[in-house]
């Protein structure tokens, strides 16, 4: 059949099982918007305010699907908008495929009017790209695009298609021959040899301890995990992306490591004498000080990208594998074990840690902290929600207060720390799964880099509800700037929007918060409305994220919560 | 220390960049980096020379292996083998220059305007010591291709499904 280039870019991405495509057209890709209507019955095309909010949601999308999340935009102004969302997604490992119109080939390299060299500026935040010139090209390129970028460590893959490629005709018919990519090889499975020495650690293991990241649900390995966990008797750490691997009421899951980590994880992990790393990197954030981060122990380590063994932290054993894969070859071999002594010390650190913990204050009626505010949001909707954060206090104070029993419930972005992020990707993630209940929560500052998209959850009434957490700063540069700078609050206080009236500008309902009491109603309120809504918390200001390790160092010097007696009315004035 | 890989890319567009900015986004430091054509047409091949004391040689052979155009990767350090780096040097015509070329067994290209451009090839090391020996009698222009290394006898760069 003839067909044009756009008319089989479109072909392509129904044969990958694209439902829905986030994009903003403009010239250079206005040949695949016009082919577009075709397909309308087949494929949802959600129109951004942003190209960076169409990479976010496609992200969002990924994240909660683990499928292929696409997004689509013109040359120049348009590739350029998204560079914020696909350096995110590398930075997460998410599965994308942006498409984006170059100008025609002929005036390829003359700076033509919004040209831009994308494949250029995306070369280090892509898996890969390609630069396609011609009709023949497309198909080929984008069954490699979304191959690569599902397959080994998934990543975001930019084609970028010139005009006269998606204009020239073909006679198309889909290729069906294997993909030619013989430089591609992502690992899958761990050495007999390899295995061996893993179960030798594990049974002369007293303190051990697994890390668990975000491969653990990109590699499906959670009751792989639970497996190991409950038989083995090891306790489980969750990096920030690793939460929803192990359900946090299990008495193995300690919670969170890392800089905002619960004081008792980072002390087990510099006590342990066995790290058994899943899926995870050792991110500067999570390690302290790599020079002594957890300095009696053996080290572990499994993850799909090879370049992540040895990179941060030496291993003993590394095994560049497929989590699940390599999980399912070492169970067979673990015995029955257990380590009493050892989950009584962790126990007891814990008691310590829940001793400090700000929700066992009871704050004075007026005041509302955003960690209660989280923590009530996390009761009224019985830990259920999908919930996306977007980056700052609020995303640790989540990470902290709001506990995960499922896979992929919460969506944040960590390894960019890309404020904008939430709002956009948590309307990804309702599209992507309609019947889970999603809350972003964001911060004022963030929620403003992205709230055009209040008019795409408008125009495609997602019901996504939007908890923003209003410190009227941009609180944690505020905590930096407390405890690191003098307290010199430099270019952090915030003069706001009515973000309720603003809302309401959109045609979005929208409530406001100011104590404990009213959360409860005004969640069962939002779940209550068919649609996007808006609640603003108004929290305390000046309020301090614990514990913290400081970057760079050790993972055990954490600045505490300091210790008031129990109930003090007004404890923050006292820090 | 030292050390030699070979990569074997696809003979692609944008390879060469793609290597190239890896390095750059890595902080990898690399001596030296040539590229060129191969028995196959579609494969080219690259001879990478580094410092172990400054870069990480594991991390720059994984991190090659994750480019989609990368076919192989193989540190020829250890091997028995040979390499070679071409340099063309130009100099003020002397007596004592040509002493120096063939002491090294450098061959006299070109003689003109009072200038000769002498051309070595052999190991990086010897290069480097025909160059100190000719600075003394004016060096006026110097350009060199940078190494590339072969293994010995069956030590064979290949890429596997090729092979
Ligand atoms: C795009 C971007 N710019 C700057 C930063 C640096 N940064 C990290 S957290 C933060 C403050 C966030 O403020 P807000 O959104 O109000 O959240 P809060 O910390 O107050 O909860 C800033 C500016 C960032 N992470 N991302
Ligand atoms: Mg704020």
């Amino acid at each position: 059949m003839e067909l044009t280039g756009a008319e089989i870019i479109w072909e392509c991405l129904l044969r990958e099982g694209v439902e829905i495509v986030f994009g903003y057209p403009g010239g250079a890709i206005l040949p695949t918007y016009d082919a577009m209507n075709k397909y309308l019955d087949r494929v949802r095309h959600v129109l951004v305010r942003h190209e960076q909010g169409a990479t976010h949601m496609a992200d969002g999308y990924a994240r909660i699907t683990g499928k292929v999340g696409v997004a689509m935009a013109t040359s120049g102004p348009g590739a350029t908008n998204m560079v914020t969302g696909i350096a995110t997604a590398m930075m997460d490992s998410v599965p994308l495929v942006c498409i984006t119109g170059q100008v025609p080939s002929t005036v390829l390299g003359s700076d033509a009017f919004q040209e831009t060299d994308i494949t250029g500026i995306t070369l280090p935040i892509t898996k890969h790209n390609f630069l396609v010139t011609n009709v023949k090209q497309i198909a080929p390129a984008l069954r490699k695009a979304f191959h690569i970028a599902r397959t080994g460590r998934p990543g975001p893959v930019l084609v970028d298609i010139t005009k006269d490629a998606q204009n020239q005709k073909m006679d198309f018919v889909y290729p069906t021959e294997p993909l030619r990519l013989p430089g591609y090889v992502p690992p899958s499975a761990a050495t007999p040899e390899q295995i061996e020495r893993a179960v030798a650690l594990i049974k002369n293991a007293e303190r051990p301890l697994i890390l668990a990241g975000h491969g653990v649900m990109m590699s499906g390995a959670e009751r792989q995990l639970l497996e190991l966990a409950e038989r083995a008797q090891i306790p489980v750490a969750l990096t920030l992306l690793g939460k929803g691997a192990m359900p946090e009421s299990h008495p193995l899951c300690l919670g969170m490591m890392g800089m905002h980590g619960a004081a008792a994880v980072n002390q087990a992990i510099q006590s342990a004498d066995l790290l058994l790393a899943f899926g995870m990197r050792f991110d500067d954030r999570v390690t302290g000080n790599l020079r002594t981060y957890s300095p009696h122990s053996r080290k572990i380590h499994i993850d799909i990208d090879a370049s992540e063994l040895n990179k941060n932290v030496k291993v003993d054993v590394g095994i560049a594998g497929d989590l699940r894969t390599v999980l399912e070859q070492l169970l067979p071999h673990v015995p029955s074990l257990s380590h009493p002594a050892w989950l009584n010390q962790i126990r007891d650190w814990q008691e310590e840690t829940d001793e400090r913990d700000i929700i066992n204050y009871v704050a004075p009626s007026d005041k509302l902290y955003a960690a209660h505010a989280i923590r009530d949001l996390w009761q009224a909707t019985g830990g259920d929600a999908v919930v996306v954060t977007d980056v700052g206090q609020h995303q640790m104070w989540t990470a902290q207060y709001y506990l995960h029993q499922r896979p992929r419930t919460l969506i944040t972005s960590g390894g960019l720390g890309t404020m904008g992020f939430g709002f956009p990707a948590a309307i990804g993630v309702k599209l992507g799964a309609p019947h889970e209940t999603v809350w972003a929560i964001v911060g004022d500052g963030g929620f403003q880099m992205t709230l055009c998209e209040l008019a795409t959850a408008a125009q495609e009434n997602v019901d996504v509800n939007v908890a923003i957490i209003n410190n009227a700063y941009l609180g944690m540069v505020r905590q930096w700037q407390e405890f690191f700078h003098g307290e010199r609050y430099n270019a952090t206080p915030m003069h706001n929007p009515d973000f309720v009236k603003l809302a309401e500008a959109y045609g979005i309902a929208a409530r406001r918060v100011r104590t404990r009491a009213e959360i409860p109603e005004t969640v069962a309120w939002a779940h209550s409305i068919n649609g996007p809504t808006v609640v603003e918390f108004q929290v305390e200001k000046e309020d301090i994220v614990y514990p913290m390790v400081p970057a760079g160092a050790d993972l055990d010097k954490m600045i505490r919560r300091p210790v008031p007696p129990r109930n003090l009315p007004d404890w923050s004035e006292n820090h | 220390m030292k050390h030699t890989l070979v990569a074997l890319v696809e003979n692609e567009p944008g390879v060469l960049n793609r290597v190239a900015s890896l390095f750059r986004r890595r902080n990898f430091n690399i001596d030296s980096l040539t590229v060129g054509r191969t028995e196959d047409p579609n494969i080219s091949r690259m001879t990478i020379v580094l410092d172990s004391d400054v870069t990480r040689v594991d991390q720059v052979q994984k991190n090659l292996y994750k480019l989609v155009n990368v076919l192989q990767v193989y540190e020829i350090t250890q091997q028995p083998s040979v390499s070679r780096d071409l340099a063309l040097v130009k100099v003020r015509a002397s007596a004592e220059a040509a002493v120096v070329a063939s002491q090294f067994g450098a061959r006299i290209l070109d003689h003109s305007d009072g200038l000769m451009i002498l051309d070595l090839s052999d190991e990086e090391g010897r290069v480097e010591q025909f160059i100190e020996a000719l600075r003394p009698h004016g060096i006026v222009e110097l350009v060199r291709t940078g190494v590339v290394a072969m293994g010995r006898g069956n030590h064979i760069v290949r890429a596997p499904q090729f092979a």
